[in-house]
């Protein structure tokens, strides 16, 4: 759907339609497809994407990783890209060198905190840390006495209880029991978790945004081909009115995920108006996975629920990712109550902003 | 990929932001004179000649159309922002909307050039109001079934039949209406009706208001009875009007009044829970905040298109459709998160009495300009399944 215009989401795409079929990938039961798949991504720059390069990455700009992560959703890809980018991201604002392979980001619930000791030892323990047990390495977010640390942890040393989110990917919890970090420093002055959850939240927006475009995409495809009552069920007006929606649900999730990406991307630093795009990114998105999905496997009836379809690959991540980095209920309590605290005259002025 | 629907995250620039200062002070002004009360929405009741008059007079009617017909040639997004800033703010836009939001377009597309002299710069100094006649008593959401007939007359038309539903036209001085000049043709069941600027308050023409369910009588019942209309009339090709319609429609679908026509309920809702929301109410109004903020992002997206020249009509109908089905289920959200406010609130009253309103405006918001159902099934068409 959209037509990639710059360089980074053009390798992407050429190397998800090579390497990433869903096809090919569901029908695959060894998983044989993800070695060559990330081996490609990463000749490619693009899991340090958002690396500068005297950093050991490949420095494309904040926008180009976003459109980067939302080719990623109209994939589904399920190798830990975004959380890679995402470390490797964090890792940059306190001038640490990213380390090759895969990465993840710990915490990625903005209820878990990490702890930073006198002695320098890490600890706390993270939930739903997606794709934990890929992860070679973890960029952690801590908490000292001091403030915010960014710290570059070697993922052995931390011990990992797996798990799947509903899409079959793996989020697991990790724990880290005073841990010593391959490197720490501090995180740039202003710099909180909640930073790094409006980010992460963005990230998954834009993944939502791009499983949902597939989603239409599909059901468009599969209504035009089956045939129910001797005709297309494309022509019959509540099909039609249903995927009128999805195409509504799958508008507003691009939507308000591109324009957060463009906010954060723009932004000097994470104000109100940052805030308020990021949150509610992730709240839209969030609506529209549910909402969107619901309708994509309507239209496909009961071929749509089995494993040989790929819609489960887009249906069931989009709801997976709603769960990372705060839910859609985290962010509107939270935007609720930046938006109450500002004060009813101030609502509009802040919807206004831009 | 199938569809191509992108919108595309639009800055607003700079001068929009100044634009933007200068109607909040002017809006100010006008509330502190008295004109408007910015806590009763029912603005519809309103006409307000003079108010008009100035809006006219700070340049921001017939804002994006060119200068020699008393327009200021400036973009779409800054239209877009004088015309959210009256909206939020509940001012008395009657008199003016419908002129610089569609007829306006229209005539400088279709009409003579005479005509667009004597009438584009009355609209630009506010001085005008239009009304649109397209439903009939048979024919609403099937526009292609009207029977007011326009029957050829030395130098010109008369006209006979039955308007309805239409707004303004007891106060309005124009109006672009559809009738049928031309059975339609096999082929073409579109074929022979032809858009025509009807002069208002003429002989042949009767305005009986209907009232609606809000108590108001802002819409109208108008009757056509041998009405004579000139040849120079005649807005664009006759019989081909069908033609015509549709590039109108991104115009009337994609603006910020089609999810800000309840959001006074949100502001009063805000003053009412004040600082310390409990967790129900913060996520509430969370929730709500970003779907506003959603649609006008995209609504700001479709000004982009429109102002790069496009005609995003697919996209102004999901403007709409999830826009209106927001704003028609905003007063019913509010009143349920309003069901714990503080009995002390001190706005309490003005919330109840807002709610009273906006739950009675409801039904209409996703009727008005083209139903949930008609642009569902435009976007279906866009999608290729039609």
């Amino acid at each position: 759907m959209a037509e990639s215009d710059n360089i980074v989401v053009e390798t992407a795409e050429k190397i998800f339609a090579d390497l990433a079929d869903p096809q090919t990938i569901n029908n695959d039961k060894n998983n044989s497809w993800q070695a060559p798949l990330w081996q490609a991504l990463s000749e490619a720059g693009l899991p340090l994407s958002w690396v500068p390069d005297d950093l050991g990455g490949s420095g494309a700009s904040l926008a180009d990783g976003f459109a980067l992560l939302n080719a990623a959703g109209r994939f589904a890809v399920a190798v830990p890209l975004a959380e890679t980018m995402l470390a490797g991201w964090l890792l940059a604002q306190a001038k640490i060198t990213s380390p090759e392979g895969e990465m993840t980001v710990v915490p990625a619930s903005p209820k878990d905190r990490i702890t930073l000791d006198a002695d320098g030892a890490i600890s706390g323990r993270a939930r739903g840390v997606p794709f934990a047990k890929a992860a070679k390495h973890f960029a952690v977010l801590a908490h000292g006495k001091d403030g915010a640390v960014v710290a570059l942890v070697d993922a052995t040393k931390a011990r990992i209880e797996s798990g799947l989110n509903v899409g079959y990917d793996h989020s697991d919890t990790v724990t880290l029991d005073k841990v010593q970090p391959i490197t720490i420093k501090p995180a740039p002055k202003g710099f909180e978790q909640t930073n790094l959850m409006l980010m992460g939240g963005v990230a998954r927006s834009l993944q939502i945004a791009g499983a949902l475009e597939s989603m239409l995409d599909i059901s468009v495809r599969y209504s035009n081909e089956r045939v129910a009552f001797e005709k297309k069920i494309s022509k019959f007006q509540a099909v039609q009115h249903n995927l009128a929606r999805l195409a509504g649900e799958s508008a507003a999730a691009l939507a308000a995920a591109t324009s957060a990406a463009d906010a954060i991307a723009n932004a000097k630093s994470f104000n109100d108006e940052v805030y308020l795009e990021a949150a509610s990114a992730k709240i839209r998105c969030a609506e529209a996975a549910e909402k969107g999905g619901a309708i994509a496997h309507q239209v496909h009836g009961a071929i749509g629920f089995t494993l040989e379809h790929i819609l489960h690959r887009y249906s069931l991540r989009a709801l997976a990712w709603r769960d990372d980095f705060g839910s859609e209920s985290h962010w509107a309590v939270e935007l609720g109550k930046l938006v109450a605290t500002r004060g009813a005259d101030e609502l509009w002025p802040l919807v206004a902003s831009r | 990929m199938t569809a191509a629907l992108r919108f595309d995250p639009i800055r607003l620039p700079e001068k929009c932001e100044q634009l933007r200062k200068e109607v909040r002070a002017f809006l100010a002004e006008e509330i502190a004179a008295g004109t408007f009360d910015p806590n009763k929405p029912n603005r519809e009741d309103t006409d307000a000649p003079e108010f008009s008059r100035r809006v006219g007079a700070k340049g921001w009617l017939g804002m994006t159309w060119p200068k020699k017909y008393g327009g200021q040639e400036r973009s779409f997004l800054e239209r877009y922002v004088v015309t959210e800033e009256m909206r939020v703010a509940n001012a008395p836009t009657r008199r003016f909307f419908v002129a610089d939001r569609q007829s306006g377009p229209v005539l400088l597309k279709y009409a003579p050039e005479h005509i667009k002299m004597e009438i584009l710069p009355r609209i630009c100094r506010g001085e005008i109001c239009f009304a649109i006649g397209m439903s009939e008593p048979n024919s609403g959401s099937d526009l292609f079934a009207a029977k007011t007939r326009a029957t050829k007359t030395e130098g010109g038309y008369l006209i006979n039949g039955t308007k309805i539903w239409t707004s303004s036209a007891h106060i309005a001085d124009y109006m672009i209406a559809i009738f049928r000049t031309s059975p339609p043709t096999k082929e073409n069941r579109r074929h022979g009706l032809t858009q025509f600027l009807v002069k208002m308050k003429q002989p042949g023409i009767k305005v009986n208001p209907i009232g609606q369910i809000t108590g108001q009588y802002e819409f109208n019942e108008v009757v056509f009875t041998d009405h004579f209309i000139p040849d120079d009339h005649v807005l664009g090709e006759v019989d081909g009007a069908w033609k015509q319609a549709t590039s109108e429609l991104a115009y009337e679908r994609s603006g910020p009044e089609r999810f800000l026509e309840t959001y006074y309920v949100l502001t009063e809702l805000v003053r009412a829970v004040g600082p310390n929301p409990d967790t129900r109410s913060a996520e509430g109004i969370g929730r709500l905040v970003a779907q506003l903020h959603t649609m006008r992002r995209m609504s700001v997206s479709v000004a982009g298109m429109l102002q790069a020249g496009k005609e995003p009509v697919v996209e102004a109908s999901i403007v709409k459709d999830i826009g209106t089905v927001w704003e028609q289920q905003l007063p019913h959200r509010v009143r349920d998160l309003a069901a714990f406010v503080e009995e002390t609130a001190t706005n309490r009253e003005t919330l109840e009495r807002q709610l009273d309103f906006a739950i009675k405006t409801a039904p209409k918001l996703t009727i008005q300009g083209g139903t949930t159902e008609v642009l569902r099934g435009i976007i279906a068409r866009g999608l290729g399944l039609r």
